[in-house]
């Protein structure tokens, strides 16, 4: 190429007037081998420029946020259903306990409770005749005693 | 939009995104955090893309913006980037470490740049996009891109001839 062109591109380069095109010349007149030698210092500028131009990106890219939420939010879902159905399940089940037989009726009622009570002085009395024999016991070791004493 | 046409549509740029982040932010592993939070920026407003007419130079200005917003928040923490990723190739050929040693001051001149001018001289030597395309993503009009362009190219001119002549002349 002829020095001359060369040299009234560098300067419109510089003035930064020069098309694509041109300094696509440049940067091959530059990348060849003879280069003038008092347009040596230019040759690393155009060099870098190339070299430049050829690093690439070479990470992946992380595109599926939107995804991975979805599944975030399906088990947030997920956990409030199994927990809204524990607590249904476990307030249905303490709604029984609470109802105590309630009669409408006093004299029912009263019969009932006899009943009851009836029911209950019944095992407390097996306790009770069981305690009989202590008793007997207690009088004749009272006997042994009152005899020693005297 | 779905992931496939997604990406379809970023794979011609996200080099270029990845590129003009890393001028910007020096870094390689921040101009890689930058370039994948663009995209997911992009991927979550998939929907919108079609109304605009050029989805790279939205990516470009998202990556800008994001990139300066880093910048910023770093400075405010008084935090500075050491720069010693420069990749190594194989090794080799005296030509071509020298030639890698020479592109280092390149790249050491256009760190100390300042910010609109590394971006325009990127997307222009680089990336080579047209003044209009830079015009828009900068939001200035082409006149004062040539301006700062030519700012940018005479900057780096006029270090590279300093380092040349180092120790030759007595200046």
């Amino acid at each position: 190429m002829e020095l001359r062109t060369v040299e009234k591109l560098l300067q419109k380069y510089f003035e930064a007037e020069t098309s694509i095109a041109e300094e696509n010349i440049l940067r091959e007149y530059f990348a060849s081998t003879d280069v003038a030698p008092h347009l040596e210092h230019y040759r690393p500028l155009f060099g870098y420029f190339e070299t430049e131009a050829n690093k690439t990106f070479e990470k992946d890219l992380p595109l599926k946020p939107r995804k991975r939420n979805v599944v975030g939010w399906i088990s947030v879902a997920a956990s409030v259903v199994l927990l809204s159905g524990l607590f249904f399940i476990t307030n249905n089940q303490s709604a029984p306990a609470d109802e105590l037989g309630t009669y409408e009726d006093p004299e029912v009622a009263f019969r009932e409770t006899q009943k009851a009570l009836n029911m209950l002085s019944n095992t407390v009395n097996v306790g009770v005749s069981g305690v009989e024999y202590l008793n007997e016991y207690e009088q004749s070791k009272q006997k042994v005693f009152k005899d020693n004493l005297k | 939009m779905n992931q496939k046409e997604f990406i379809n549509t970023i794979t011609p740029f996200k080099d270029r995104v990845f590129r003009i982040a890393k001028r910007l932010l020096v870094s390689t592993e921040e101009a890689e955090d930058a370039t994948q939070e663009v995209m997911v920026r992009l991927w979550n407003s998939r929907k919108k893309l079609n109304k605009y007419s050029s989805v790279e130079a939205l990516a470009v200005t998202i990556t800008k913006n994001y990139c300066l917003d880093q910048l910023k928040s770093k400075r405010a923490t008084e935090m500075r980037i050491v720069h010693s990723n420069y990749s190594d190739g194989q090794a080799g050929v005296d030509k071509q470490a020298e030639d890698k040693d020479s592109w280092s001051w390149v790249e050491k001149i256009m760190d100390d740049l300042p910010e609109q001018q590394k971006l325009i001289i990127q997307m222009r030597d680089v990336e080579q996009y047209d003044f209009e395309e830079i015009a828009k993503v900068m939001d200035m009009n082409e006149t004062a891109v040539r301006v700062a362009l030519s700012r940018a190219r005479k900057t780096i001119r006029q270090e590279l001839i300093k380092k040349h002549s180092y120790g030759i002349k007595n200046s």
